[in-house]
């Protein structure tokens, strides 16, 4: 079947071996890589959930979620990455309208927003060492560090990015070059807000039921 | 602070102690490696070829030229674990009843866990990730990979892992743990000092690279193929690297995260795989083989695409079965994911758990059995021609299929219990390994090699190099089953039943006789290189290939095609010249690539120095190696200036000169 339509593709074409016209140019792959990237960063988290998974019932002996977990600040904190992917979006938007000062200023309160929830879960964090409720305290509690802190260095990591392309921005404008790496960005300040939802539902939620 | 802190705060736990200079084994490698380095350093600077090495070769971000360097790692690695596997043999062929061989427990358990890592991270992957880079991109008619710059990046963090490993040596020690370092061994406890650290930070820094290259190889391949390659036209061989680089993405965030667990348990006194405060030990065996078992397919599925494209070459045949061999090796991937337990059915996991894995186990040998016959019916009314890469291939059949149902064997749960953790595992996993990586590494560098320089092997010591690998893993890896049979079990330093020893003295004649085919493969690449006039092929086609790699010059030019290849068949080159197709000689334009940069090599020396500090506790170390990092790197993405065209008038001069070639070989 193949050989039929190629050589009946030969015949009529002459030299269509080769793309004379130098009119193919492979895609761009950024997206499909950066999206691949952030997959294995999900199996990362899913790792460290599953440690939480089998090590979270581990008090040994010590406090557990009922009496360490405050909800009304881990609402707050929530919302606080809730609001910043939102901003996040309007950014997205204001750069699809090519507007350049807004769209930083839709970047910078998205900053804001992901420093005040680094801010809460530090506040948090020291809160509980201070209990005596310390990552070294029960496997419980390493896990449960291990988890929420590393989804808030990727978001401290995410503000490093988001001020170092604001500075791109600024000075260059929005080129297709820097569209696509707000794009990335983009991507995985999203990815960040579900893993978030994740934490929250099977650590907090769940923890305080439990 | 006094002068104890302040050498504390400078130096960590380095100190003179560190360096073995009482062990005159580690003294007089040292010497050997030194005398080599400097004679090494001192043939570049006589031939004033650094400048040349930096600029053409450590800051290329050209496919083709990182691919050499990861097989150059590779082989130089394989040297060393490879003295590691004959300090081995030797000590368990003399360690019996009074004598205690000539290795003392801790360096002999510090040997046997740096051969594995080496073997598996530092020979093994770089060798498929060198092949793969080298050739995916001129198999789907691409000028390069989706990212060049990580390309070079991957391969430097690659070396900085291997270079820790290699530091470890000289100074501090390497783990005491097996490869796979399971706690509490592994712990702090037990293991206080630098070994697991070095393990540790040397596979992050590795895996990092091994990772990007992952994705970059994906993206490559899914996005950049020449026009008319749909996926069920792509060579085999670039199929199994799509399916290797889809595992690596998905397996090697997991030894990532888990390494990073320890290394919390280790730094900051957590409890994840301790006895106490509730940690699990298990955890960490289960995590590491999620990502380990795979790791393993990840090594043989491009193997599997270089036999492919072995076999179907040398037999002038299309490859037999080319969609089933596409299913196959995608069930095998799927599968591999559905099998880590089997690694520790001893665990105590029960019944039903075990039965599941050792039946998705024996399953594997479904789809890697149709592969067999798929060769073997290529091979079937071929016009075969026994040339170098061929032999590589036979050996690999006749080796593999045993190293395979011994896998079968070790699947049954039950006989599982008695020979877990035996010499007969040891000789099983050996068998695939070499049977498979080994020799598929060799048939796709003296496949390959041809495209790579210009000129082809000297075949008498290929020859002689193969039969030497061959016999030599018979000889020492079927002892290794009789004794695993027998109950004797593995990392035994020191034997006290005298009836054991003929047979690791066998084991011990077969190291030599794979020292001596690795003597003869080292003959063979300077023999070739001396005669390399008389082996010049100018066609670029030594083999009458099929694919589209062996439709450009040899060695192909920056750009690997002046026209991207239109495909309209699976033997897309086979077809080009069935069916008349000319190359054409006017008409060139002016070629897009991308621009070379050291930024690669920087952020890698950087990463090894944060993790030198980490080893040693030099706080300040890690810390400024860290933040430069970070800092470079985001340094290097205000670098707007990448990318350049390389004029017309130059691809004229390259290609007339290929014309000019052709023309005098006719």
């Amino acid at each position: 079947m193949s050989s039929s339509a190629s050589n009946a593709m030969s015949n009529t074409e002459p030299g269509g071996f080769y793309d004379l016209s130098g009119s193919h140019h492979p895609e761009n792959g950024t997206m499909l890589g950066f999206w691949l990237y952030l997959m294995s960063d999900c199996l990362v988290f899913a790792v460290l959930f599953a440690m939480y998974g089998v090590l979270g019932g581990s008090y040994a002996a010590g406090p557990g979620p009922k009496e360490l977990f405050d909800l009304p600040v881990v609402a707050v904190n929530t919302s606080m990455l809730l609001l910043s992917s939102i901003t996040y979006g309007f950014a997205m938007l204001e750069m699809a309208r090519n507007r350049k000062p807004v769209t930083l200023i839709w970047l910078a309160i998205t900053g804001l927003f992901g420093a005040a929830f680094v801010g809460l879960e530090l506040n948090e964090f020291v809160h509980l060492i201070h209990e005596g409720a310390g990552p070294q305290r029960s496997a419980f509690l390493s896990s449960f560090f291990t988890l929420v802190g590393t989804h808030g260095l990727h978001v401290s990591f995410g503000i490093v990015w988001l001020i170092t392309l604001m500075v791109q921005v600024s000075r260059s404008g929005l080129t297709p070059v820097m569209q696509r790496r707000l794009n990335c960005l983009s991507l995985f300040w999203h990815f960040l807000d579900v893993v978030w939802i994740g934490v929250f539902t099977f650590v907090y939620l769940v923890g305080v039921l439990r | 602070m006094n002068h104890h802190e302040w050498m504390r705060f400078l130096f960590g736990r380095l100190s003179l102690d560190a360096i073995p200079y009482q062990e005159p084994i580690l003294v007089w490698t040292f010497v050997a490696v030194a005398i080599m380095g400097a004679a090494l350093f001192g043939y570049i600077t006589y031939k004033r070829a650094w400048g040349y090495l930096y600029k053409e070769w450590f800051c290329s971000i050209d496919h083709k030229k990182i691919g050499v360097m990861y097989t150059v790692l590779g082989l130089v690695m394989l040297l060393r674990g490879f003295s590691d596997a004959i300090l081995m043999r030797i000590q368990q062929a003399i360690a019996f009843g009074g004598s205690s061989g000539y290795l003392e427990p801790h360096h002999y358990d510090q040997i046997f866990t740096a051969h594995g890592v080496i073997m598996i991270f530092f020979v093994a992957m770089p060798l498929i990730t060198g092949l793969m880079n080298y050739v995916v991109p001129l198999q789907i008619g691409a000028r390069d990979v989706a990212f060049p710059f990580l390309n070079n990046f991957s391969f430097w963090m690659t070396t900085a892992g291997a270079m820790l490993v290699m530091a470890s040596l000289f100074i501090g020690e390497f783990a005491r743990t097996g490869w796979l370092a399971y706690p509490p061994l592994s712990g702090i406890a037990y293991s206080p000092d630098v070994g697991v650290d070095y393990y540790i930070w040397s596979l992050q820094i590795a895996g990092i690279g091994t990772l990007l290259s992952g994705v970059n190889i994906l993206a490559t391949i899914i996005k950049m193929r020449a026009p008319g390659m749909t996926l069920m036209r792509m060579p085999i061989f670039t199929w199994t690297a799509l399916c290797t680089n889809v595992l690596i993405v998905a397996a090697f965030p997991v030894l990532t995260a888990v390494l990073v667990l320890l290394s919390l348990d280790r730094y900051a006194g957590m409890d994840f795989f301790s006895n106490d405060f509730g940690g699990n030990a298990m955890m960490y065996v289960n995590l590491i083989w999620i990502w380990g078992h795979p790791e393993v397919y990840i090594l043989i599925l491009p193997m599997f695409g270089v036999f492919s494209e072995v076999v179907s070459t040398f037999s002038g045949k299309r490859l037999f079965g080319y969609a089933s061999m596409v299913y196959a090796t995608v069930v095998i991937t799927i599968l591999s994911y559905l099998v880590w337990l089997h690694h520790f059915f001893t665990m105590g996991s029960g019944a039903s758990v075990n039965s599941f894995f050792g039946i998705t186990t024996m399953i594997i040998s479904i789809p890697t059995g149709a592969k067999m016959f798929n060769w073997l019916f290529t091979m079937y009314h071929g016009r075969i021609r026994f040339e170098l890469p061929m032999l590589w291939m036979m050996g690999f059949m006749i080796t593999f299929v045993v190293g395979g149902m011994t896998g079968v064997l070790l699947a049954v749960p039950p006989a599982d219990f008695v020979l877990h953790n035996s010499l007969f595992l040891v000789a099983h996993f050996h068998n695939v390994i070499i049977g498979g990586v080994v020799f598929g590494a060799f048939a796709g560098i003296t496949y390959w090699f041809p495209k790579v320089t210009g000129f082809q092997l000297d075949p008498f010591w290929g020859k002689l190099s193969f039969w030497f690998w061959f016999s030599g893993f018979w000889f020492a890896f079927t002892p290794l089953y009789v004794l695993g049979l027998m109950g004797v079990t593995r990392r035994m330093g020191h034997f006290d039943d005298p009836s054991l020893q003929i047979w690791f003295q066998i084991a011990a004649f077969g190291a030599l006789l794979v020292f001596l085919g690795i003597i003869s493969f080292i003959v063979q690449l300077v023999v070739s290189i001396r005669n390399r006039e008389a082996l010049r092929d100018h066609t670029g086609d030594p083999w009458n290939g099929r694919s589209l790699e062996w439709s450009t010059s040899s060695p192909p030019p920056e750009y690997n095609f002046a026209f991207t290849p239109q495909v309209y068949d699976q033997d897309a080159w086979w077809d080009m010249k069935t069916r008349g197709s000319q190359r054409p000689t006017t008409g060139f334009k002016p070629i897009h690539m991308p621009k070379s940069t050291s930024a690669g090599l920087v952020l890698a020396v950087l990463s090894a120095i944060c993790g030198f500090g980490l080893i040693w506790h030099i706080w300040w170390m890690a810390i400024v190696g860290f933040a430069s990092v970070i800092s470079t790197a985001i340094f290097h993405t205000f670098n707007t200036d990448r990318d350049f065209h390389i004029p017309a008038e130059e691809v004229v001069r390259v290609e007339d000169q290929r014309s000019r070639l052709l023309a005098h070989q006719v």
